[in-house]
């Protein structure tokens, strides 16, 4: 891990200074826009005189403008710095002030999407694991479920995603965090399906041998050998699951008409043009991401080595 | 009644595949395609008989019927959207992102001071939730398929080259150290031992960039996109209460991705045959 950590600074890093870089290209043609609205004088004049002309040709015929790219207010790419303003206003300044849990806080949006995260994680798990268990169990299931569980991840989600919310609103469910958690659990319970069945069979047949000489009953069977053998396969699908759930979750508050979420935040973003509330919904999601797979992670750990595995 | 011939059709279905499943003297490979399609046809039944016999809106929930007659009736309207989000969008997102995520795979594999520093990354970056970038590449890009197949090169890069990096160092010491008895040189090694051994990886990472590419497109022209397109067409469909049409669309969706899935499934069997996982049992 400490090895790794000075190359993955140095990559950081490196992304970084791109990111900076690139915000000069990306905005410049904004920047003359609005310079040209405040009367100053650029080369061409005109915007449609503009168009044709390539970004790096108009950054060496204006260069003294080039530092407008950086303050805009509305940018094609706004900087690290803006992105980083946007996240400090609508997180920790909002919770000083009092007011985490205004409509206008990330804190409440990236709450709304976590809580519904852990609801479509909690279902697509236990779903996985009743049908890895009935997979194992039963060559009928085994046969009928496995082929229609492979093609269900083939099917994007999205296209089902709106389809999800109307059924549920006409059913009666006008809250969104049903709909929400049958998309997350839709992309959540594959992977943990999977790796259950890798990890229940992954006891040797002597091993299997060995309680059946013991006269040990099924339920034994199930519980001192095939669902310890599986606990290292179940933590490696809990991370796949959670980053999973996570997706289902946002892309199920991405479709028209959510409020609340992150995923609302970047569609209200994007409607209302203002771009550096979408980058950093963004940024939130990702550090949600990192965080949830992180704490799987030290579980994981914890977990193996109480049981004497090591990771 | 309707009731009744649920059940009984439930019954009968899981009786049939009961008894396939646990017959010895059916032929392996008839029950293997038999038994899961028996099944999926016993759950369309049995949706068509509670749409019908609950008497349904087609509005809430059509059934398995009228969206087979809506898909017939607008074959025109579904292949204009396939074009436009498959053919143009999807597929040659996954084709840049792929190729891209491959070569760059190569490079990075080079230097072990890259690999340690751009794993990690590509590992985290493989787990964000990628779909929220499309606002930004409708953005950046405009309305039309590019922005669609900017989203697909994102969402399938980092799942093909964390795959790639980890394939080419799948050999091991014995094969390594073979090679270096016939002195073989960088490039020697790399498509005569290192880029096979990727193979069974790199196939992992298409498979899993297969239904990213699809979801990606979809999902991008939610943000926008010219009046065509699957993901327009649901969104504009669920607006307007063609719900039939809707999940027509759904249909192509599953389609497509079933092929798609499939065709890298082949693809797999045919390159990579030689390895554990595609001999047979």
């Amino acid at each position: 891990m400490i090895r790794n950590a000075f190359p993955i600074l140095i990559v950081l890093f490196s992304i970084f200074c791109i990111w900076i870089v690139a915000v000069a290209p990306m905005n410049f043609k904004i920047a003359l826009d609005q310079l040209e609205r405040q009367k100053e004088e650029v080369f061409p004049a005109t915007s449609p005189e503009r168009r044709n002309v390539s970004v790096v040709i108009l950054m060496f015929q204006n260069s003294k403008y080039i530092k407008a790219s950086y303050n805009l207010e509305r940018p094609r790419l706004p900087t690290p710095k803006q992105v980083a303003n946007e996240i400090w206003k609508t997180t920790g300044k909002m919770a000083i002030k009092g007011r985490a849990w205004s409509k206008r806080s990330l804190i409440y949006h990236g709450w709304v999407t976590l809580k519904s995260t852990f609801f479509g994680f909690a279902l697509g798990v236990s779903i996985g694991l009743l049908g890895a268990i009935s997979i194992v169990y039963f060559r009928v299931a085994d046969l009928s479920l496995m082929p229609w569980a492979i093609i269900s991840q083939t099917i994007p989600i999205v296209a089902l995603a709106p389809m999800i919310i109307v059924l549920s609103s006409q059913i009666g469910i006008d809250n969104r965090d049903v709909p929400k958690a049958i998309i997350s659990a839709y992309l959540c319970f594959f992977p943990v399906l999977v790796g259950m069945v890798k990890g229940l069979r992954s006891p040797e047949i002597s091993q299997i041998d060995l309680l059946k000489t013991y006269n040990a009953s099924g339920k034994d069977t199930f519980f001192k050998l095939r669902l310890p053998a599986s606990v290292p396969f179940l933590f490696t699908s809990l991370k796949v699951g959670i980053a999973a759930a996570l997706v289902g979750t946002i892309v199920g508050e991405l479709p028209t008409g959510a409020i609340n979420g992150l995923g609302a935040r970047i569609l209200i973003g994007d409607q209302f043009g203002t771009p550096l509330a979408i980058w950093a919904s963004l940024f939130i999601a990702a550090l949600l991401a990192g965080v949830l797979v992180t704490t799987i992670g030290i579980l994981q750990k914890i977990t193996l080595k109480q049981m004497g595995l090591e990771a | 009644m309707w009731v009744v011939i649920f059940i009984s059709v439930w019954l009968v279905g899981w009786g049939i595949n009961i008894v396939l499943a646990n017959s010895s003297k059916v032929a392996p490979h008839f029950r293997n395609i038999g038994v899961p399609l028996i099944f999926g046809i016993t759950i369309l039944i049995l949706w068509e008989i509670i749409v019908q016999g609950l008497s349904v809106s087609p509005v809430i929930l059509p059934a398995p019927s009228l969206v087979i007659s809506t898909f017939m009736a607008s074959v025109d309207v579904l292949w204009v959207d396939f074009v436009q989000t498959v053919v143009k969008g999807a597929i040659r997102g996954f084709l840049i992102g792929a190729v891209a995520a491959f070569f760059i795979a190569i490079i990075i594999d080079r230097s072990s001071f890259l690999t340690r520093g751009l794993l990690p990354i590509g590992n985290f970056f493989s787990a964000l939730p990628i779909v929220g970038v499309a606002p930004i590449m409708v953005n950046w890009f405009g309305f039309d398929w590019q922005s669609k197949a900017a989203v697909v090169v994102i969402m399938v890069f980092f799942p093909i080259l964390v795959n790639t990096v980890q394939g080419l160092k799948a050999t091991d010491t014995l094969q390594r150290d073979l090679m270096k008895t016939y002195a073989a040189s960088y490039y020697q090694n790399l498509f005569l031992l290192r880029l096979p051994a990727a193979m069974p990886f790199i196939f992992n990472g298409l498979k899993i960039a297969t239904t990213m590419a699809l979801i990606g497109a979809i999902v991008a022209e939610y943000f926008g996109s010219p009046t065509r397109g699957m993901g327009f067409r649901i969104s504009t469909g669920v607006g307007s209460l063609d719900i039939d049409l809707v999940w027509a669309e759904i249909f192509v969706a599953a389609i497509v991705g079933t092929l798609f899935f499939g065709l890298m499934t082949w693809g797999e069997r045919k390159i990579t045959f030689w390895h554990a996982s595609q001999r047979e049992k």
